[in-house]
């Protein structure tokens, strides 16, 4: 198929053939990663610039090693550094960077909608590295990839996804990616986290861990905070734990061959035990490697490469 | 003198709706004559063959911005976009700055309006010090300045202490408290009503609760004071139904809704639009239906747009950071023509939402009737003229609508205001200066 996307803003208007082409590329550059010397040509001379407005090392570092490895110039921009604190406006910070002439922009923002109002106002591409609570697209393709890898499969799959609903671009981004590749989707954690309208998804809402979790293939755990906002949804994270934290207990009423996925950083001992973190059906780090790749994938079909090379 | 002919005079405050014409002399309405028209009349005519004539129409909740924030709008320009949406009266709230928390402001906008204005300006005083909910105004200084009630709109009264100690000590002057009902901490940080489409967008919500919370209280407070209140901008289901058990209980609580919440619904904020962010949030479609209903059922006493003028920056940004609220004047009437053509709604309740019922409300005295002796404060409406709301017609500094490009039907095309026309598109008859 051919890519005409300028943007990678959400994957809420991607056809399933369309993540199937990007997880296909991700399969041939993650090849690269296997080689000795890791990197390709194919962005020389292109300039991708991380511009992050909100704290992410692990996100922005996946991005940064993804444009290294195909040769493009990484450049990043975060708002400590930045002129932001000194009132400066997100479109005038973006258009600033513009001017400098990148290919493309990769943006972390906490606005939901702030890579889409983006989009609308500069030239280059745009990559989403997540908007406040609305998406955060690469994140989609890496569970959506990572599970392939895996399960061989999504259709048919459950997959339950535990924690905080509510505030996670993640889990809107899965919604997306595993939904629409026909996973049958568990959202489960508080009441106060996991809101009522997730329903109309297609989901199915619980919060009663052990329902989410009985013979699911596959479980995400979210990372938990206690506080946001000044606000506490839930008691305290000893009863958070207890309640919704996934141990070996509540593990053992999935499949045998269930497998643990969680975005990160973990916090061991709240939402996931730390013998289950570190288990061999723990596929944390394999997530980590499937980002890179993916967002390989991504920066060299908007950077302009459209047909895949085995 | 002058005579406005042959139009379908609709007069709600004295039941009148037929054709016929109307006499204005020296700033008040001289009579109504039906029949032939008067022969040989000695000055100015406007004919009306196919309009209707009706009380001046009044906005009782409107943001002119001046003074403090007049790059957003000043008093010349708001009232010069309310005589084209065919308003002769604007009501305006308080969060100017300085805020309108002293005679001085007071007498500054009536200054400013007598002067610049297009329309009659009734300034609403703050109820609390500043806006801050700490410390009362001074009422009674403010209503000899000309304030026609109290509100602290834009802000709620956190406290309810400080609310009952207001109701309580203005009930024997007689003045109203207009409320802006909103919990602070339930609406909590949100950006958007809470429902699917703020779920779906990743907006943080502002749950129905937090104006329903504020309206139950403000209620019971009036109640427990026998105070005279009235509620801004109501826009959930459960507000509505709450204001009709206030009603029918006999309290002296009246209530506005604005055209965006009988137009549209938070569906509008797909594609993260800021023009339709504003507070309180558009809800969703069972809160439309149910303000519909209100004001079917005389629930609701008065439409009122909340015009809420911002220049382009703070809208053209990203949703979280984006300003609340939207300019109104000049859609008003047309939005609430809309209303007719379910036939839910006769003419004769649409005119008085919009011009004998905020009268009523604020005790304005002379305004929104089409008695003799009231003041010449007259519209004459073209209910069937179709047109679409353009960049180019808005007439306030800032064009922050999500009705552009709208395909309206009904428009104001005479604005007659102390017995000067102050706008008009009617040819031949030229607008005094």
């Amino acid at each position: 198929m051919e890519w005409h996307r300028r943007h990678v803003l959400g994957l809420s208007d991607f056809h399933p053939e369309e993540m199937e082409f990007v997880i296909d590329t991700a399969r041939s550059m993650e090849e690269v990663l296997t080689r000795d010397i890791k990197k390709v040509p194919a962005l020389r001379g292109k300039t991708v610039v991380n511009l992050f407005f909100e704290a992410s090392t692990r996100t922005r570092t996946s991005f940064e090693i993804a444009g290294k490895r195909l040769s493009a110039d990484v450049v990043n921009f975060s708002s400590s550094t930045s002129s932001v604190t000194k009132g400066e406006t997100l479109l005038d910070t973006a258009r600033n960077i513009e001017a400098m002439k990148p290919n493309i922009l990769v943006v972390r923002h906490s606005a939901s909608g702030a890579a889409l109002f983006l989009s609308r106002h500069v030239s280059c591409s745009i990559i989403n590295a997540g908007d406040g609570q609305n998406e955060h697209p690469s994140q989609g393709l890496l569970d959506l990839y990572t599970i392939l890898k895996v399960k061989g499969r999504v259709a048919g799959l459950k997959i339950a996804i535990v924690g905080d609903i509510l505030h996670s671009r993640v889990v809107r981004s899965d919604l997306h990616s595993l939904g629409r590749m026909g996973a049958k989707l568990w959202l489960c954690g508080p009441a106060t986290l996991v809101p009522r309208e997730m329903e109309r998804t297609g989901a199915i809402v619980t919060s009663d861990i052990r329902e989410a979790v009985r013979e699911a293939d596959v479980i995400i755990m979210l990372r938990i905070q206690l506080e946001r906002q000044n606000t506490s949804y839930f008691p305290s994270l000893r009863e958070y734990s207890r309640r919704f934290g996934l141990n070996r207990d509540i593990f053992s009423l999935a499949k045998d061959d269930a497998v643990i996925m969680h975005p990160g950083p973990i916090n061991r001992g709240v939402e996931l035990s730390d013998e289950l973190a570190d288990c061999e059906q723990s596929l944390v780090l394999r997530q980590v490697e499937s980002g890179v790749a993916v967002r390989m994938a991504l920066l060299y079909l908007l950077a302009g490469g459209s047909h895949v090379t085995h | 003198m002058l005579l406005i002919k042959g139009g379908r005079v609709i007069d709600p405050a004295s039941g009148r709706d037929e054709i016929g014409h109307l006499v204005l002399e020296d700033g008040k309405i001289l009579e109504f004559a039906g029949g032939e028209a008067p022969a040989r009349f000695q000055g100015e005519v406007i004919s009306a063959e196919g309009k209707w004539v009706v009380p001046g129409l009044i906005d009782m909740h409107v943001h002119l911005r001046d003074p403090g924030y007049e790059w957003k709008e000043d008093i010349s320009t708001g009232t010069r976009a309310a005589a084209a949406g065919g308003f002769t009266s604007v009501v305006c709230m308080a969060n100017t700055n300085p805020v309108n928390d002293s005679p001085e402001v007071t007498r500054h906008i009536l200054g400013k309006a007598a002067r610049e204005g297009y329309a009659n300006v009734f300034p609403v005083a703050a109820v609390t010090l500043g806006l801050e909910g700490k410390e009362m105004a001074d009422f009674s200084e403010l209503a000899d300045a000309g304030a026609v009630a109290f509100s602290d709109d834009g802000k709620p009264v956190e406290s309810p202490l400080l609310l009952r100690r207001a109701m309580e000590y203005v009930r024997p002057f007689g003045y109203r408290i207009l409320s802006h009902a909103e919990d602070a901490a339930l609406a909590g940080g949100g950006a958007a009503h809470e429902g699917w489409t703020a779920r779906k967008l990743g907006i943080p919500g502002i749950p129905s609760a937090a104006e329903e919370v504020a309206i139950a209280r403000d209620i019971l407070i009036a109640r427990q004071t026998d105070g005279k209140l009235h509620i801004q901008h109501i826009s959930t289901r459960m507000g509505v139904e709450i204001l009709r058990l206030a009603r029918r209980a006999g309290l002296d609580i009246t209530g506005e809704t604005a055209p965006q919440y009988f137009t549209l619904t938070d569906a509008a904020l797909e594609g993260y639009d800021t023009n339709a962010k504003m507070n309180p949030p558009l809800r969703g479609e069972e809160d439309r239906m149910a303000i519909l209903e209100g004001i079917q059922d005389g629930t609701i006493d008065a439409i009122a747009c909340d015009h809420a003028p911002h220049e382009a920056y703070v809208k053209k940004c990203e949703f979280a950071a984006a300003a609340n609220g939207i300019i109104g004047l000049q859609t008003s009437l047309p939005l609430s023509l809309a209303l007719l053509a379910g036939g839910k709604i006769a003419p004769a309740r649409l005119v008085d939402l919009l011009s004998a019922g905020p009268a009523r409300v604020l005790g304005l005295r002379g305004k929104g009737s089409l008695a003799a002796g009231a003041d010449a404060d007259v519209t004459v409406i073209d209910p069937d003229a179709e047109w679409e709301f353009g960049p180019a017609d808005v007439l306030s500094k800032s064009k922050n609508s999500p009705f552009l490009g709208w395909k309206m039907r009904g428009r104001a095309v005479a604005t007659i205001c102390g017995g000067r026309v102050l706008y008009t598109t009617i040819a031949g008859v030229t607008p005094h200066a």
